[in-house]
Order: structure tokens, then sequence, then C-alpha cells
């Protein structure tokens, strides 16, 4: 074969080659077809452990009850039982380790996500919530100085 | 040694289409792989949103945002709630100020009031990753930095991912965004750092209403499974072929 052939492709074999050589450096080895499909399961093992190892943070109402018995046994009994506790409260992952006090958000705004009167027919499923409008009900006063959160029926005066 | 204008082609062509092959290619499982891939796939996990139930109270979207650190002001969310409001003459109004991070507190829709006598009907529909059994992300991904796991979850590789943003472009349901402080894609992935531990995902734990909930599909004793497969459900965008994992229950034709 003459020089002018052969030089070039020495060049073009030399590239691939490097491309294999970087191929092998760069991509893990644990990167690979994990399944039964090359197109949906061609991805890096290892990822999914990162995934799984990805922090909780909402520890759901259960976990209180060994220090907020009161609040708890209040809770249950009302008619606030299915509202999470983390949903007012924010997440308790790191309480009360590291934050001793969750915040005691007293805003209207957080009640008013469900009591707000949206004026909607009954089909709505809105329509099944007891509903206050804002503008009317006892203006600019924090709702729980008058309603209990962790049991609405009670001292409402 | 002789070499004509034909051959060298022919062989260049020949070595250029091998060299483009990835190696990976190649890997054929053994049946005990294969086997092995089949057993383990006792979980597809599903999901059921009842519309029906839906108040509009934003808490999943606030539990979610803080669940998976999605910056919380950021305009950008992995699930989201909307509110249709369809009045009697036939007009639909749509909005979903935040995604409904902060619920749906006032009946103005968009700065627009609606008259409440001329209301015909109107609901919540949260919205999530479909977890597609054919998703269409996964085929544009041009790296495999987004894949799916035996489990049916679609998860994105946040070391791989390059943030090209072809799968933001590919999505149907809309549902992948660019995360602001990773720099790559990102979107819901029923929280499988939860669902693998036994919990439920934040959206669902903290639904007060039961609007939204957890199936494992390959187990058909698992009660949301039972309604999944014995009622009336259905999917978004079934036309296009994706095959979503997401079922509603009482879902509105105006819902796209
Ligand atoms: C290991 C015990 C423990 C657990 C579990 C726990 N807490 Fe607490 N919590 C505390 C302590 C200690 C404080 C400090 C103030 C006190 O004694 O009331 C506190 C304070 C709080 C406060 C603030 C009270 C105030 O007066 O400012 C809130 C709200 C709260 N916890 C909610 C929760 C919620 C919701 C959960 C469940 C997700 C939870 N806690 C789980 C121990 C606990
Ligand atoms: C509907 C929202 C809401 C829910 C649900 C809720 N809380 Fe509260 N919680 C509040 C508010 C608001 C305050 C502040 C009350 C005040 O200042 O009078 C508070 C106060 C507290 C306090 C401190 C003061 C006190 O009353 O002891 C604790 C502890 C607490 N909550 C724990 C819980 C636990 C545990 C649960 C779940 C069982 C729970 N909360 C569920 C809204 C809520
Ligand atoms: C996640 C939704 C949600 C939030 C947030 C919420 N509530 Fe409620 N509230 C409910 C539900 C559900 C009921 C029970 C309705 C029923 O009895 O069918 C209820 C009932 C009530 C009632 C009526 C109780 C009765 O039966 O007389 C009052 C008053 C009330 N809530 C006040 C509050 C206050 C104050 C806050 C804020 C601290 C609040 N709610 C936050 C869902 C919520
Ligand atoms: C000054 C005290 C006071 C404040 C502040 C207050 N309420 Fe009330 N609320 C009452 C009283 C009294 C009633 C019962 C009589 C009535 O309906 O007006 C009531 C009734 C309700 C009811 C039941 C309505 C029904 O149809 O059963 C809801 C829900 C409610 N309030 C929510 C709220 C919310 C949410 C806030 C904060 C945005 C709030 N309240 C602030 C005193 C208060």
């Amino acid at each position: 074969m003459k020089r002018h052939v052969l030089h070039p492709l020495w060049v073009a074999v030399g590239v691939v080659g490097l491309i294999f050589l970087a191929r092998l450096v760069l991509v893990p080895d644990d990167f690979g077809v994990h399944g039964d499909s090359f197109t949906y399961n061609y991805y890096r093992l290892g990822n999914i452990d990162e995934w799984k190892n990805f922090p909780v943070k909402y520890q759901g109402s259960d976990t209180c009850v060994e220090c907020h018995k009161d609040n708890v046994r209040t809770h249950r009994r009302s008619p606030h039982k299915r509202v999470q506790c983390e949903n007012c409260h924010g997440p308790a992952a790191s309480h009360p380790d590291d934050i001793e006090y969750l915040p005691l958000n007293r805003e209207r705004a957080m009640c008013l996500r469900c009591h707000a009167d949206l004026d909607y027919p009954e089909s709505s499923a809105r329509s099944n919530l007891p509903a206050i409008v804002d503008r009317h009900h006892k203006r600019r006063r924090e709702c729980v100085t008058c309603h209990n959160p962790h049991d609405p029926r009670e001292d409402v005066e | 040694m002789s070499c004509s204008r034909r051959n060298f082609l022919k062989d260049a062509a020949g070595a250029a289409f091998v060299s483009s092959l990835p190696l990976s290619a190649f890997v054929i499982l053994t049946t005990e792989e294969a086997k092995a891939a089949v057993a383990a796939a006792t979980v597809r996990w599903g999901y059921l949103v009842d519309t029906n139930k839906c108040t509009g109270c934003g808490m999943c979207v606030k539990a979610c945002k803080n669940e998976n650190e999605i910056p919380y002001d950021a305009p950008v969310t992995r699930t989201w709630v909307e509110r249709y409001v369809v009045t009697k003459d036939g007009t639909t109004h749509i909005d979903s100020p935040d995604g409904g991070r902060d619920g749906f507190t006032s009946d103005k829709i968009r700065d627009e009031e609606v008259d409440p006598e001329n209301i015909a009907k109107a609901f919540f529909v949260p919205k999530l990753c479909n977890q597609c059994d054919n998703p269409a992300c996964v085929q544009v991904c041009p790296v495999g930095a987004t894949y799916k796991t035996e489990d049916g979850v679609v998860l994105i590789d946040r070391e791989w991912c390059i943030g090209c943003g072809y799968c933001i472009m590919a999505c149907p349901y809309g549902v992948r965004f660019f995360h602001p402080d990773h720099k790559v894609a990102d979107k819901c992935n029923f929280c499988y750092h939860r669902i693998t531990k036994g919990m439920m995902p934040a959206c669902v734990e903290s639904c007060a209403f039961g609007a939204r909930r957890l199936a494992n599909l390959r187990d058909p004793d698992d009660p949301v499974t039972k309604i999944i497969t014995t009622e009336r459900v259905a999917v978004l965008k079934d036309e296009y072929g994706t095959k979503p994992h997401v079922f509603y229950l009482g879902l509105d034709n105006n819902v796209r």
C-alpha cells in the first residue's frame, strides 16, 4: 500500500484507539444495560443507590407520638386528624436534634389553604370543607387566637 | 500488496461503522442474568389521583418542594395542582399560581372574577411525572443520564446529565425542568428515597384528603392497585403511546 494511503489510515486508527482509551478511563464500570431494553435501561447502576440515599425530611405524624403525646392525642380525635402535623409545622427531619423548636406557623394563610371560601358548586371537593370568607371572618387576627389548630371544635368564643 | 480504491473504501466504511458502535451494544444477558431481572421485578410503582377529592390546598406541592430540595421560590416544581373552572357557557378557566404551592385562596382566576352563579363545575387536578413505560424523555437522552429502573420509576443521574434539555422538550406532560442549583434536568421520581424504604411519597403523605395514592401494580392485593384495575380510570395523553402510570379517577375532558 502507498504511503499516502497508509498514513491517514494510521491516524484514523489512532484516533479511534484514543476514543476507546478515553471511554475506558471516563466511563464508570457500572455503566451499561441493566434491564431488558437498551433504550430505557442504559445507565450508571450506582445512581440508583445515590437516589435511595437522598435524605428523608418528612417523618410522618406517627413519629411525633413519642414526645408530643398530648398534641397527638388531641389531634387524633379532632376533625383535623387527617391533616398531617408536618403540613402545618414543616418537615421534622432534624427535629429535635438540630432544630429544637419547629416553627409555629400562625399565619391566616396556612388555614385559608383549606378554609378560604371559593363558592364553588356542590360537586367540588372544596365545597365539602367548612369555609369562611377571609375579608369577613375576624379580620387581621390569627385564627389560632380563637380556634385550637389541633382540635378546631374547642374553645370558640 | 495491492489495494484498489474500491477495497479501501469498503474497508474504511466497515471500520468506521464498527468503531462507531458503543462497546455495550454487544452486551448480551446470560440466561441467569435475564431470569434474575424478571424475578426481581416484583414491584412496579403506579399512582392514583382522585380528582374528586382534591381541594386545592397545595400541601402536596409544599411538601414535595421541601422534601426534594427544590428551591422554594424558584418557578419550578416537581408536582403542581391545576384549577379548572368551567362556566355555564362552556368556557374553561385554568390557573395554577406558583404551581398551587400556597393553595387556592382567592376565587379570582388570573386576576379575573368569575361569577359564582355562572360556574357549572370547578375542580383541581394534581399533576406529576407519569413514570411512563415508554418514556420519551429517556429515548432522547444523548448520554444515558436518564433511565427506567426495574420498578418502573424514571430517574435522572445528576452526575451524568449534561443539561442539554432534550428531555425537557420531549416530555409530552411538561413535568421536566432545569434544576436551578444542580444545573441538570429534574422531575418527580415518586420520592424514590422514600418508597424504597417503605414510606409514602411526600405528596401522598401530606394529602389530607386521599386524593393522591401510591400503588404497587404487581401486587394484586394492594388496595390502590385494586382500584386501578377494577374501577374506571384514565391516563393523560394516552394517544402518545408513552404508557403513563399515573391513573386518574374522575378525569374531566377539559384536562389536557
Ligand atoms: C425525640 C422527641 C421529639 C420528637 C420525635 C418530636 N419532637 Fe417536637 N419537640 C421536642 C422537643 C424537646 C421540643 C422543644 C420544646 C418543647 O419541649 O416543647 C419540641 C418542640 C416542638 C415544636 C415547637 C413547640 C414550641 O413551643 O415552640 C413543635 C411545633 C414540634 N416540636 C412539633 C413536632 C412534630 C410535628 C413532630 C413529629 C413530626 C415532632 N415534634 C417530633 C421533641 C420531639
Ligand atoms: C392545622 C395545622 C396544624 C396541625 C395539623 C398540627 N399543628 Fe401543632 N400547631 C399549629 C399551630 C398554628 C400552633 C401554634 C398554636 C398557638 O400558638 O396557639 C401549633 C402548636 C403546636 C405545638 C406547641 C404548642 C402546643 O400547643 O403545645 C406543638 C408541640 C405542636 N403544635 C405539635 C403538633 C403535633 C405533634 C401535631 C400532629 C399530631 C400537630 N402539631 C398538628 C398548627 C397545627
Ligand atoms: C389541609 C387542610 C386544612 C388546613 C390547613 C386546616 N384545616 Fe381546618 N379543617 C380541615 C378539615 C378536613 C376539617 C373537617 C371538616 C369536616 O368536619 O368534615 C376542618 C375543620 C375545621 C374547623 C371546623 C371545626 C368544626 O367542626 O366545628 C375549623 C374551625 C377549622 N378547621 C379551623 C382551622 C384553622 C384555624 C386552621 C389553621 C391553623 C385550619 N383549620 C387549617 C382541613 C384543614
Ligand atoms: C376572633 C375569633 C376568631 C378568629 C380570629 C377566627 N375565627 Fe373562625 N370562628 C370563630 C367563631 C366564633 C366561629 C363560629 C361562629 C361563626 O361561624 O362565626 C368561627 C367559625 C369558623 C369556622 C366554621 C365555619 C362553619 O361553617 O362551620 C371555620 C372553618 C373557621 N372559623 C375558620 C377560621 C379561620 C381559617 C380563621 C383564620 C383565617 C379564623 N376562623 C379566625 C372565631 C374566630
